[in-house]
């Protein structure tokens, strides 16, 4: 179960010809995939594109009637692999992955692919996820494509022409042989729009047609000599090929006035941001008309050489607006120029900044800078010269708090970094490795914990080199996520320290989902899904892999007993991997699973209960202490209003889901007594009443005949 | 970082037939429903014949974090514009903030500019973790945020609309929407608006009243909700039983003889001391205001801090204290007013202690109490078996009892080992203060203002002493400085900084130093 249901997105997925589609750009990528007959479609979840997998995922049925087939793979490098369906078998396939992360661990199967080809089109969809607010080492993918020979296409972000180029992209692939890379930024992933549907197409050929008629190619497959071959094919076949089609169906707009004296090479992905600077600069309205000469290279690689060569012809420069480092296209391009003996400026990066999102006040400046340069009478004297006084802005750099993305409230994973907290104020610092996931945000404050993160799954593994002399002395702590467990993890970081006897520490946080790209459901899930085999055991996965010492927790809020089990770990004479499976569903998923349940349940007149927590105010001194063990959204801090005291105290909102973590906290680290847990109980039975009310005489009995004695404030 | 000193000054053109594109962002925090406000925007913008596209950075970054939507919207003439998917510097129309500080990064982002973009932003603070960890009060300087809205915006539509929102049973998204609607930075009727959320759905007639109740503030026809947060308590009022009220008559007529300006700090004291302990405690603690106030002078700061700390001395936190705390009717009130239950619902009650071996010793009569903590083997004894958290359900019968035996032994706590200790570290604070008094006033006052630092229990209990004794330790270095008080007032800041005493540590240095050089 995702963490949003596209119960209602995937109706949208059956309009047909005609219909006007709207919704986010993913969507419409999804709705292109069955206009054009994919034969199956894999990936594994990751922003951008997430939202394609959860869709699919709950088009099931609508798949089913198509003869299509869908998978949420256990990698990059599965979905790559599944691939392989269209090397000899004339059926289209589409995979997705988040950007360098995915294509990183997709290489493997990438370059096979790559090098036998295929016969079918096969689109890998790749989520870019560069600039702001990514959550990703910031790299191209482009070098990918370079290296392995696979084209890509990075199309002008709106719908039409996303969807436009999802069948360019299958058209592209087959007609040279050669899976097609389709990039797409992360806004355009989720940008709002509209575009004319087509009907959803039956593939020609199935994958189970396939089976029943099974065909093998000894040229396709990857192996010497037919390797030999296929790097020859690639430079002599299938680049032309690509080429030529490039060329003959359009995929790269020419734009603007031909003709003049300076001209803009630009990706498609950035042709938005390239028009509004445009505009801003009054060198084009709000169309994209405009009297400058723009190339919009809606394929990125491979360049098409006559193409460029033309658009230069007459030219006395040209700027290159290429996002990201290194400058793979201005450096084709100046090659190109350069044996060609064209005597042109070429600008590009230095006049745009070399690395960063080319933001919008970005591209101002760097194309005016150019067109100052090589064009000043083109720049409208209003825009450099200004008698406004600019105002001053008074700095907040020092008044505003940073707000880094943290645990949600209730989060199980909170818990387990509180009690390593506790561990660490008891048993000194330890060298802790931390891997993808939400389980991440630890190295964030109130936490602060973990020194690296090298790679989904890759936690423990990165604590590899950390051998300890002295069986005595300290081992390390690794964590990794339940996702990351079953992406790669079970290998690469627990057969790994089993087989290498590592003596370290290993807590593998297992949250129910796939939870930080949106609640996807995994092997390990508890959820029973319709269409995978869920409830496999991490405990028992680890068992299998050899390890002796494993500890399952089930209830990750329990931090005495999560602290008391670390120690344990860092601390036992037993030797090999010490692995700590620490369980409790994820939050998030939780309540959008309970919520509906439990508020069902009280209308009918069932007895629910619902836990959440408080402070006392008056037993709350206002330290804070409990808050440096939390952060939990729901707990914070407010005044009392009180003449006599300083300090804000802690206060826990209405959104508190009464997870425990508070209580726990103050009970294990022995903070102070102002939690209270209370439980509300809908529809209490007849019998829970009377005893309730039988207590609520007698302690107010006792509470009067105190008051009757004493002066107390009211 | 002055985002607005580009070098060029580059505004939109608008299009042919003078149609105009309309840029907003929407900076939130993750999880406040953003997607709900830039849905229903583009919504009426679409039910008004415009084109408009919203974007938006989701995925990990939603958790709790700082996040921004945009959109872009145009008059429809039969074309599509080129909308821009990222909100630009310098380029925004309208910068709508569901959090006070985020609107303040909008404005260091350069997304507020002069002479251009409306600022919609709810005044209410959802305080950071870096805020929230702080020993003392962390929290960011929210005026000067304010202030900055009015310098770079300009024009700046600013009220509580988290408020408004609850008030209703609604959700910030309606508010906002109202306050955009109300705001008059779009070109859209009211009733387009209105329309987009009854076509909605969900909670509808909520989302109505919180629309309109902002709508009719940021237009300017209603006042702005009166912030949240209560300002000053009206005074204590006190329960007093007939027989005691001659007894507290008495005391409270000696108010009158304390400097007025310290007698409100001083009704709140005694009252405070009266309800911790009884009328005689009372009396102690007059007698020790008295003894400053006899010492100050104009304007009396010197006894407003003392009627302050000395109650704040007094009523120091142990069992008995929490025990009385916890079962009082009035809490159970609170409780049940806190978690909002009804007569129908039952309330269960779960109390969280972890009583150590130090709180059961100093519990007991000084003489059995000091005799206990002496015998090793009996703490071994106590920490294998008892020193675990407790979980007392006060709803019950049983676990309320519990409590109400401990917080009975009220009436004897003079006679406990926590109290001879306390008094004893009064006594030597005290007699400091008064001693320091007869110099210099205004460190005197510092001095009282110390016992801040003395909060929470167990381990925070310590290590408040602890800070408390390093910052008291600095008065001899600074006795006879005319900026005593000054350096005081700085230690106690800085020790309030962080919980490892840092911070403390470097002004501690700094002080250091120059009493050495002056020596």
């Amino acid at each position: 179960m995702a963490e949003r249901s596209f119960a209602k997105e995937v109706q949208k997925l059956t309009k047909g010809e005609g219909e006007t589609f709207s919704g986010e750009g993913i969507l419409a990528i999804t709705k292109a995939l069955l206009e054009n007959g994919v034969g199956y479609v894999g990936g594994y979840q990751g922003s951008p594109i997430s939202h394609l997998m959860d869709v699919l995922a709950d088009a099931q049925e609508i798949l089913g009637e198509l003869g299509v087939h869908f998978e949420a793979s256990a990698s990059e490098a599965t979905a790559t692999a599944m691939l392989a369906a269209s090397v000899h078998y004339p059926i289209r396939g589409a995979v997705t992955y988040k950007s360098v992360v995915g294509t990183n661990v997709a290489s493997d199967a990438l370059s096979n692919l790559a090098s036998g080809g295929v016969t079918g089109g096969a689109l890998i969809i790749v989520g870019e996820d560069y600039g702001e607010g990514s959550s990703i080492m910031q790299e191209r993918t482009y070098a990918f494509a370079m290296k392995s020979s696979v084209w890509m296409l990075d199309p002008r972000p709106n719908l039409p022409s996303i969807v436009k180029t999802v069948g360019a992209g299958f058209e592209l692939s087959e007609a040279s042989n050669t899976p097609v890379m389709l990039q797409v930024g992360i806004r355009s992933c989720h940008v709002h729009g509209h575009f004319t549907a087509s009907d959803n197409k039956r593939p020609p050929v199935t994958v189970s047609d396939a089976l029943e008629n099974p065909k093998r190619d000894l040229n396709r497959i990857v192996l010497p000599p037919a390797t030999y071959l296929h790097e020859n094919e690639k430079l002599t076949k299938r680049m032309p090929a690509a080429q030529d089609f490039i060329l003959e169906k359009g995929i790269n707009e020419r734009m603007g006035k031909p003709g003049s004296k300076v001209g803009l090479i630009l990706t498609g992905g950035s042709y938005n941001t390239v028009i509004r600077a445009l505009n801003r600069l009054d060198l084009a309205d709000i169309y994209g008309d405009t009297d400058l000469d723009l190339l919009v290279l809606n394929c990125v690689f491979p360049l098409v050489e006559s193409q460029i060569m033309e658009f230069c012809e007459d030219k006395d420069a040209v700027l290159i607006v290429e996002e990201g480092q290194p400058n793979y296209i201005e450096q084709q391009i100046a090659h190109m120029l350069y044996k060609s003996g064209k005597r042109i400026a070429l600008e590009g990066k230095g006049k745009l900044p070399m690395g960063g999102e080319y933001t919008g006040q970005v591209m101002v400046d760097g194309i005016a800078d150019f067109l100052a340069d090589h064009t000043p009478s083109l720049l409208p004297v209003a825009k450099v010269a200004t008698n406004e006084t600019p105002v001053e802005i008074p700095d907040l750099s020092q008044t505003l708090p940073p707000r880094p993305p943290g645990f949600c409230t209730g989060c199980p994973e909170r818990p387990i970094f509180a009690a390593t907290k506790l561990v660490e104020q008891e048993l000194g610092e330890h060298h802790i490795s931390s891997d993808i996931g939400c389980h991440l945000f630890s190295i964030m404050p109130p936490f602060d914990i973990g020194a690296t993160t090298m790679g989904y799954g890759l936690g423990p593994a990165s604590a590899a080199a950390f051998h300890n002399e002295n069986p005595k002395g300290r081992r390390s702590i690794s964590f990794v996520g339940d996702g990351g467990f079953w992406h790669n993890g079970l290998t690469s970081s627990i057969g790994n320290a089993v087989f290498n006897k590592s003596d370290n520490v290993i807590v593998i946080v297992d949250n129910y989902y796939s939870a930080a790209t949106g609640g996807q459901d995994i092997l390990s899930s508890r959820a029973d899904n319709r269409t995978k085999q869920t409830q496999n055991s991490i405990t028992d996965a680890v068992k299998g892999m050899g390890v002796k010492w494993v500890r399952q927790i089930d209830r990750t809020y329990d931090v005495t007993k999560m602290r008391d089990t670390l120690k344990e770990a860092l601390t036992t004479e037993e030797t090999g991997p010490k692995v700590i499976v620490a369980s409790s569903e994820c939050m998030l998923n939780k309540q959008r699973r309970v919520k509906p349940q439990l508020a069902k349940a009280a209308k009918d007149g069932k007895r629910v209960v619902r836990p959440r927590f408080g402070v006392d105010e008056d037993v709350c001194t206002g330290d804070h202490a409990c808050m440096r063990l939390s952060g939990c959204p729901s707990l914070s801090v407010k005044d009392t209003g009180d003449p006599l005291r300083d300090d804000p105290v802690a206060a826990i909102d209405q959104t508190c889901v009464g997870c425990g973590n508070c209580g726990e906290v103050a009970d294990a680290a022995v903070l102070c007594p102002s939690f209270y847990e209370a439980q509300i109980v809908t529809n209490p039975t007849a019998s829970e009443k009377r005893r309730a009310s039988r207590a609520q005489r007698l302690i107010g009995w006792l509470q009067s005949r105190r008051a009757a004695r004493r002066i107390a404030l009211v | 970082m002055n985002m607005q000193a580009s070098p060029v000054i580059a505004r939109r053109s608008p299009g042919p037939q003078g149609e105009k594109i309309i840029t907003l962002a929407a900076l939130a925090v993750g999880g406040q429903g953003g997607g709900v406000l830039t849905n229903w925007i583009v919504e009426v913008a679409e039910a008004n014949g415009y084109r408009a596209q919203s974007t938006s950075v989701a995925g990990v970054a939603q958790r709790t974090g700082a996040t921004i939507y945009y959109i872009e919207m145009c008059r429809d003439t039969g074309r599509m514009p080129v909308f821009a998917l990222s909100p630009a510097v310098g380029d925004v129309d309208i910068l709508m903030a569901a959090e006070l500080m985020e609107g303040g990064r909008a404005i260091m982002r350069g997304f507020v500019t002069p002479g251009r973009t409306t600022m919609i932003a709810s005044t209410h603070r959802i305080p950071a973790v870096a805020e929230k960890v702080v020993p003392g009060d962390g929290r960011a300087n929210g005026p000067e945020v304010l202030d900055a809205m009015g310098i770079a915006a300009d024009h700046v539509v600013a009220f509580d609309m988290e408020r408004i929102a609850k008030d209703a049973g609604s959700v910030i998204s309606s508010s906002m929407l109202g306050a955009l609607a109300g705001s008059g930075a779009l070109p859209f009727p009211r009733e387009t608006y209105e329309e987009v959320i009854r076509k909605s759905g969900r909670g509808v007639e909520a989302s109505l009243r919180a629309f309109v109740e902002a709508y009719e503030v940021a237009k300017g026809e209603k006042p702005a909700p009166v912030p949240d947060v209560p300002m000053a308590k009206p005074s204590p009022t006190l329960a007093i039983p007939d027989k005691l009220r001659p007894k507290w008559e008495a005391l409270e007529s000696r108010l009158a003889n304390l400097p007025v300006p310290a007698q409100d700090m001083a009704r709140a004291g005694l009252a405070k001391v009266v309800d911790y302990q009884d009328v005689a405690y009372g009396a102690q603690y007059l007698d020790m205001v008295e003894r400053i106030a006899a010492l100050d002078a104009a304007p009396f700061d010197l006894t407003d801090n003392a009627a302050k700390y000395c109650a704040r001395a007094l009523c120091y936190d142990d069992i008995l204290r929490v025990a009385d705390l916890k079962t009082r009717a009035s809490r159970f009130d609170r409780v049940r007013d806190e978690v909002s239950v009804d007569d129908e619902q039952v309330l269960m009650l779960t109390e969280y202690f972890h009583p150590r071996f130090e709180e059961f010793t100093t519990t007991l009569p000084r003489g059995i109490g000091r005799w206990i903590q002496s015998r090793k083997e009996i703490e071994a004894f106590y920490t294998r078996h008892f020193d675990k958290g407790r979980r007392i359900r006060t709803d019950r019968i049983g676990g309320f009892v519990m409590l109400w035996m401990v917080s009975a032994l009220r009436p004897m706590r003079r006679r406990l080992l926590r109290h001879d200790s306390e008094m004893e570290h009064i006594d030597r604070w005290f007699t400091t203060v008064t001693d320091v008094a007869q110099e210099d006033h205004a460190l005197a006052s510092e001095l009282l203002a110390n016992y801040r630092l003395i909060k929470g229990y167990s381990d925070t209990h310590a290590r408040g002493l602890s800070k408390f004794a390093r910052v008291m330790g600095a008065l001899d270095m600074l006795r006879g400085r005319p900026d005593a008080a000054d350096w005081m007032r700085r230690l106690r800041t800085a020790a309030l900084e962080d919980e490892e005493g840092t911070a403390l540590d470097g002004a501690l240095a700094t002080v250091r130093s120059f009493a050495e050089s002056a020596a």
